[in-house]
């Protein structure tokens, strides 16, 4: 894949929330790029800008909200600067978006099929029948069961996990480059999580669509993504390949996310934990926003620390006090 | 051996949608419209010892979070009994009711629900004991900071209301509030299931540090595998209302017996597992309104014979202290 430029370059990205009382920087300077068929975990707790980012880069982030500063460029194309026509004729099209909750997708009063035909009809000028043609096709493709019947139902009429998929059938319908997935299976139960898992993955290897997966759930990422970002508080702390990050840590917070997943081979003994809470956002702490949880903080950690690579190229960290010396 | 602190017998509750009355005059004419009956625990038997922490796991649906409260005495069994300590609890004197309904306390997923959000910490903690009579009304708020800093909160939190706390610290006021009437067996039903991951973990050690100080019993009702593996002693895996396997937690992680049980590890996302290529069993989780025939779980068992659609499979010992419900184990 070298020379191929990334499908989503992302530069120093900072959305706002102007709200009555004060400036909620919910991203505040994120950057990172998604090459062509890669899978980019995003991971952080609520209140981490994880989900902003990724209406940022779909141009759905409301009032009082705004983004500020940076840029989002799209196969070169800065969405940051794209007008309201552009940005209707992507999204969809060319970036899709699969929500937490699929009933947020769905109208719920239309059948399956009016909403997919209008999906596809949104962006190509095609008749009915070969819209329906591929409707049918991306039900298919996510593994709908009997999908001729299923696209005369309702919403209503499937369950979560089904829901789900017809949720990520219309994000297909237009062969997206980019899908930006927010939590779509954190609603699920573990087994039809397994299957939502493996069409996803499927898809990704086959048709070389690029995927942001916007997780609270580090084992999901770790099953799933290629490289991963942590987030806290507006900024992502640390960023690598799943393995090099998962394994070789070098944040205090990264660290102890990881040490809070209930493990296999720690059964029984106490968790790792993080004291406190995710601070406001409205009132960050100075300096290094984690400092006033982390067990490595001292006088240095009031001065805001860059991302740098210390150890490896494309391991990146955040932090005056990395874990480096457990390296090795 | 002493009785175990809840013993469910054939335990089955059902949900019936009555008629309404247009149905019934729909009947009246020969319209033959039907009771919907929901089964949503069949004929389950469970014993928890005491200081014994049972995990419950099973997906949506599948009666778990019913079982919990039928132990708690929220739900009455529609059939089968329900042992507290070895007595029946129909046959239960008053007396005895307000024992078992003060020892096992409840706490709930979703702690804003929970919480009456027009009371303050210190109500919503200090209620209960002061009417029961375990504190008087002038020691309440002594009681009632003991149990805040037990928990891990601050004690001068406990003018605020529920809505000034966030999620974690409710959670927290939600296990202050059921350790107030001094119980032996708490039912934590998806406890920390809505909670953030770092937090999560705050929470599981609070219930390990509880479990010592306290020597508590838990049944922790979860489908979460990870982090029942974490807590429990023993494991009770429920499928569409019926208890499939029931294994200490050890044996039944390193060698689940029954095809559902395996089809779930396999699943289980975990930290360890990088890149893995997803391989899921299929189908959906049927209804439990219209279950399938013999064993619930056929449909989608890739093992599954004519016996299995034919003959509901019985909950028997293949080892001691293992039991399961499979077709499987008859065959030698």
């Amino acid at each position: 894949m070298a020379g191929d430029e990334p499908t989503l370059v992302v530069e120093d990205l900072k959305t706002h929330f102007f709200t009555k009382l004060g400036v909620a920087r919910a991203v505040n300077g994120v950057s990172f790029d998604v090459n062509k068929g890669e899978v980019l975990g995003l991971v952080g707790e609520s209140g981490s800008g994880k989900s902003v980012t990724g209406f940022s880069i779909i141009g759905l982030v409301d009032p009082p909200g705004r983004v500020v500063d940076g840029k989002i460029l799209f196969r070169g194309e800065d969405l940051v600067q794209a007008d309201d026509d552009r940005m209707r004729s992507l999204r969809g099209r060319r970036i899709a978006m699969i929500f937490q909750d699929p009933m947020m997708t769905l109208n719920p009063v239309l059948r399956i099929d009016t909403q997919m035909i209008e999906a596809v009809r949104a962006h190509e000028n095609v008749n009915a029948q070969v819209a329906r043609e591929r409707a049918l096709e991306a039900l298919v493709q996510v593994g709908i069961p009997s999908p001729h019947e299923r696209l005369k139902a309702y919403p209503h009429q499937f369950s979560g996990g089904m829901r789900q998929r017809v949720a990520i059938a219309i994000a297909l319908l237009h062969k997206p480059d980019l899908i930006v997935a927010d939590e779509p299976t954190t609603a699920l139960d573990v087994t039809i999580q397994g299957q939502i898992l493996h069409e996803v993955q499927k898809l990704c290897r086959e048709t070389g669509m690029s995927l942001i997966w916007i997780t609270h759930d580090l084992s999901v990422v770790a099953g799933l993504a290629d490289r991963i970002c942590v987030m806290y508080a507006g900024k992502i702390v640390e960023t690598g390949e799943i393995s090099e990050v998962l394994d070789g840590s070098l944040h205090p917070y990264t660290r102890g996310l990881i040490g809070s997943v209930p493990s296999h081979n720690r059964r029984g003994q106490p968790l790792a934990q993080i004291p406190g809470m995710t601070p406001s956002l409205l009132n960050l702490p100075e300096g290094c926003s984690f400092h006033p949880r982390c067990p490595r903080a001292d006088q240095d950690c009031l001065q805001d620390p860059d991302i740098s690579a210390p150890a490896r190229a494309g391991h990146q960290v955040r932090c005056v006090h990395p874990h480096l010396e457990a390296e090795s | 051996m002493t009785a175990p602190m809840i013993e469910l017998r054939h335990v089955s509750k059902r949900f019936v949608k009555t008629l309404d009355l247009a149905e019934k005059i729909v009947n009246l004419a020969g319209g033959g419209i039907r009771e919907e009956v929901v089964h949503a625990v069949d004929r389950v038997d469970l014993h928890v010892d005491e200081g014994e922490v049972v995990g419950l796991v099973g997906e949506s649906g599948c009666g778990k979070s019913t079982l919990g409260r039928v132990i708690a005495g929220i739900h009455a069994a529609s059939d089968g009994e329900v042992l507290y300590r070895g007595g029946d609890v129909t046959g239960h004197t008053p007396e005895e009711a307000k024992e078992w309904g003060l020892n096992v306390q409840m706490i709930f997923q979703d702690p804003m629900s929970s919480l009456n959000p027009r009371m303050r910490v210190r109500d919503i903690v200090g209620e209960a004991p002061m009417v029961h009579g375990i504190v008087k009304p002038d020691d309440v708020d002594d009681y009632v900071d003991d149990l805040l800093l037990r928990v891990g909160l601050d004690p001068l939190f406990k003018r605020r209301y529920p809505h000034q706390f966030s999620g974690g610290q409710r959670q927290r006021i939600g296990i202050a509030r059921a350790l107030a009437v001094r119980p032996g067996f708490l039912v934590c039903d998806e406890a920390i299931a809505a909670l953030d991951v770092s937090i999560q973990a705050q929470v599981i050690n609070l219930f390990s540090e509880l479990r010592e100080d306290l020597n508590l019993t838990y049944l922790f009702i979860s489908h979460d595998l990870g982090v029942v593996e974490h807590l429990s002693d023993r494991v009770v895996i429920m499928y569409l209302g019926r208890v499939v396997e029931s294994a200490a937690t050890e044996i039944l992680f390193e060698e689940p017996n029954h095809p559902y049980t395996a089809a779930l590890l396999a699943e289980v996302p975990r930290i360890e597992n990088r890149g893995r290529t997803f391989n899921p069993v299929k189908g959906e989780i049927p209804s439990p309104i219209d279950p399938p025939s013999g064993c619930h779980f056929h449909p989608r068992c890739p093992h599954a014979t004519d016996r299995c659609i034919a003959e509901q499979p019985v909950l028997r010992e293949i080892a001691p202290g293992r039991l399961s419900a499979c077709h499987l184990n008859d065959d030698g």
